[in-house]
């Protein structure tokens, strides 16, 4: 194959142009072309969820219930939940980068298992389906944890289905999580040690093993909640003696991991952006990635902190609290170490580096308000509130889907060959921090004053912190609206992309943008370390050789 | 893919890997995290039983004494058996030896259909029974509270029927090799897919080890 290949590599043969038709992206194997598939299924339910939560926060305008009833309230907030939860931030940056980026920066030809991937993306879009027939079918109104026993015995409308949209969805990110452990494993280029290995693919690795061991536990219990509610067969069943708060439990000692599967990918897209533009190697390499793994480890024993009002022993409560509290180490070493990267750094704003930024304070603040919630005496006070709202929104909106866009703009290049315009990046970093600042820090306050979350209707005197959140709201859709413009005009209009037009390190930049299907000529023997910069984005650096 | 032609000793290698040593750690490290996963499946339900015997002890005691624990330990003793049916169905094919796969792999099928036969056997006894926690379920015993009972059979169910759906798939995945063997490849057998499988087989023959004192024995 190498030698077939020699000749035509100068060519614009890329995975993009190679074949055209619709048959070859619905059949393909190329883990690039199958990271592109997400990219747009995924788009479909950042758009439907965004629009729910447009409608919310204009109904949250004025302090009446008016432009939606409570039914349609609850059925609206819910869906909001189940498909930006399950549809979009848990699938987005490991299907869609992570798919893209980790053979490539593995210096391997694909994942260890391609057509297990295409599966994935296929058993996905079938949960995709089931979530869209929910939704249609008369919505669900349990909120996105599908409480028992509302859920199982109360709930009107498609309880069964959300739950198998969710279960099914599921299993496709198990598939994602035992390619990706596999392909870490046993696919690295010679030379391409554990301690050589992008930060970004440490923190993938950390995200498998979550997607792996936590994801068939809810599987498990949505089925529990399903064939009780559509057979009868009732372990939930407080009728019978059954336990709700065991449903909590195997709830949450599910989702409360996937709030990492949903924090620790962008983290890895931090790291590189960062390590990129402030031309440094990241300080203390060996902290931020087994950082990573810490926060996946811990993570799996403080699912308690959900539960210290249900009736969970006070004991347990404190554990759990103690637990919560030392999730906030492995991540404060990231932020910490991130700022120390950024210090005599030879800083580029360019608009990746801007958004990056923008993920460190807003990632800040999420933690931090974390552990309010996780004092169990505050927490008394603050549960089911808008705290909590605000508080989860900084970390999956202002670390998830920022670190996504940093690291959308970051391998545009790569992934499309073209530039996106710099001017309107640097903008929306800047309208899209100010917009969720303005959307959600009002909801702190109105979280501490103690509006509860999942309430249509709210006392007058709230209101001008309402109208505030909405009004953020809005300019947080402009943002977003603003970025999806520009990149799918750009994808025609902007300007051709060198390999590597930042001069930044790692496999993936050695190779044509967009890269050829099979990736790499030969197989590339790593020779450095990661993050090897010199102060200057200076180009085009071989960092290994072809064999 | 490229030019990695079937031979006596090679095995085609994937276009991803670079050499038949690589692709087979691959493949076998991929199922073991995918049993990594399965064990955490069957965890959350091993979770709620543990939780539920020790809220309804007395009620988890006296449903358990109307499973037949003697077709319970025939079962175990059909699934041991055909471990070791598998376990030779995997040494045969190392060997190269086709004939014999295919007859080990018929065999282990045949036990797995006489342990869904004799499930069939238990489940019809106990919906006849008003056992089926979903329909009208009677138990009626003195001081034994029946909603704990009720859960002991919802829990028996889903339980043993997640795992008899488990031992249906895997009698579909040996049928599919025994025809692939058959019919694809009878010069070399291919055995990779058949280790897999082995271990698959044998996890689900564990859960069963785990689920008969379970449900069955312990009191």
């Amino acid at each position: 194959m190498s030698a077939a290949t020699t000749s035509q590599h100068k060519g614009s043969v890329n995975y993009l142009n190679c074949d055209y038709s619709l048959k070859s992206w619905l059949t393909t194997l190329d883990h690039k072309r199958i990271g592109l598939l997400y990219l747009i299924a995924i788009l479909i339910f950042f758009l439907i969820g965004g629009s729910m939560a447009l409608m919310i926060r204009y109904e949250l305008l004025t302090p009446e219930g008016d432009f939606l009833m409570s039914d349609t309230y609850n059925k609206t907030f819910t869906m909001h939940g189940v498909a930006l939860i399950f549809f979009f931030l848990i699938p987005s940056i490991p299907a869609v980068l992570g798919n893209f980026l980790l053979p490539l920066m593995l210096g391997a030809k694909d994942v260890a298992f391609p057509r297990l991937n295409l599966l994935s993306w296929y058993v996905f879009m079938a949960g995709a389906t089931l979530g869209t027939i929910a939704l249609v079918a008369g919505g669900v109104d349990t909120g996105w944890t599908f409480y028992t026993p509302l859920s199982s015995t109360f709930a009107h409308g498609a309880v069964v289905l959300a739950v198998s949209a969710a279960f099914v969805a599921g299993f496709s990110s198990i598939m994602t999580g035992v390619n990706f452990i596999v392909t870490i494993h046993m696919m690295r280029a010679p030379g391409l040690t554990w301690s050589r290995l992008p930060l970004f693919v440490w923190a993938h690795y950390a995200t498998s093993l979550i997607q792996v061991l936590g994801t068939p536990v809810i599987a498990i219990t949505l089925f529990l909640v399903g064939v009780e509610r559509a057979i009868g067969i009732g372990i939930f069943d407080p009728k019978l003696g059954g336990d709700p708060v065991l449903f909590q439990h195997l709830f949450w000692f599910y989702s409360h991991p996937a709030v990492y599967i949903m924090i620790l990918p962008g983290m890895g897209v931090i790291s590189e952006v960062i390590a990129c533009f402030a031309r440094r190697r990241i300080f203390g390499y060996d902290f931020v990635a087994y950082s990573s793994l810490a926060i996946a480890v811990l993570g799996f024993f403080v699912w308690g902190h959900h539960m210290f009002v249900s009736g969970q022993s006070m004991y347990a409560g404190m554990v759990f609290s103690v637990i919560t509290f030392l999730v906030a180490i492995p991540s404060a070493v990231k932020i910490f170490n991130w700022t120390a990267t950024l210090y005599k750094g030879s800083i580029h704003l360019t608009a990746p580096m801007l958004f990056a930024l923008s993920f460190m304070g807003l990632f800040t603040i999420g933690g931090l308000t974390g552990l309010f919630l996780a004092s169990m005496a505050v927490d008394i006070h603050l549960h089911d509130t808008y705290f909590v709202v605000a508080h989860f929104h900084y970390v999956m909106v202002g670390g998830q889907i920022i670190a996504f866009l940093a690291g959308l703009h970051f391998w545009w290049p790569k992934m499309t060959g073209r530039m996106y315009p710099e001017g309107l990046g640097k903008l929306s970093a800047l309208v899209t921090f100010i917009g969720f600042n303005l959307t959600f820090m009002p909801q702190f306050i109105l979280g501490y004053m103690g509006m509860p979350r999942r309430y249509h209707s709210y006392p007058e005197e709230w209101q001008v912190l309402h109208v505030l959140s909405s009004a953020g709201a809005s300019v947080l859709a402009a943002g977003f609206l603003l970025t999806i413009g520009y990149l799918i005009w750009s994808l025609w209009y902007g300007e051709k992309a060198s390999a590597n037009p930042w001069g930044a390190k790692g496999l993936e930049w050695q190779v044509p943008s967009p890269p050829p299907t099979e990736n790499f000529e030969g197989k590339p023997i790593v020779k450095e370390e990661a993050y090897h910069y010199s102060p200057e984005l200076h180009e085009e650096e071989k960092e290994y050789e072809h064999v | 893919m490229s030019e990695a032609h079937v031979s006596d000793t090679h095995l085609p290698v994937a276009h991803q890997f670079e050499d038949e040593e690589q692709q087979f750690q691959s493949y076998s490290l991929g199922m073991w995290v995918f049993l990594a996963q399965e064990l955490l499946f069957f965890g959350g339900l091993f979770t709620a039983f543990i939780v539920y015997r020790h809220m309804y002890f007395d009620a988890f005691v006296a449903a358990h004494h109307k499973l037949d624990w003697k077709l319970g330990g025939l079962n175990t003793l059909i699934l041991l058996t055909s471990s070791l049916t598998m376990a030779l169905g995997v040494r045969t094919a190392i060997l190269n030896n086709y004939k014999a796969t295919i007859g080990w792999l018929l065999a282990t099928c045949a036990l797995a259909f006489g342990f869904m036969g004799v499930k069939y056997v238990e489940y019809s006894s106990k919906i006849a029974h008003n056992l089926w926690p979903a329909g009208d379920f009677v138990f009626k015993q003195e001081g034994i509270d029946a909603g704990g009972a009720q859960i002991f059979y919802g829990l028996y169910f889903t339980m043993t029927g997640l795992h008899g759906l488990h031992v249906l798939v895997g009698i579909l995945i040996m049928g599919w090799l025994v025809f692939r063997i058959y019919f694809k490849r009878k010069e070399v057998v291919d055995y990779i897919p058949i280790e897999l499988t082995g271990l698959y087989w044998h996890f689900v023959d564990l859960v069963w080890i785990f689920l008969f004192p379970l449900l069955y024995l312990i009191g």
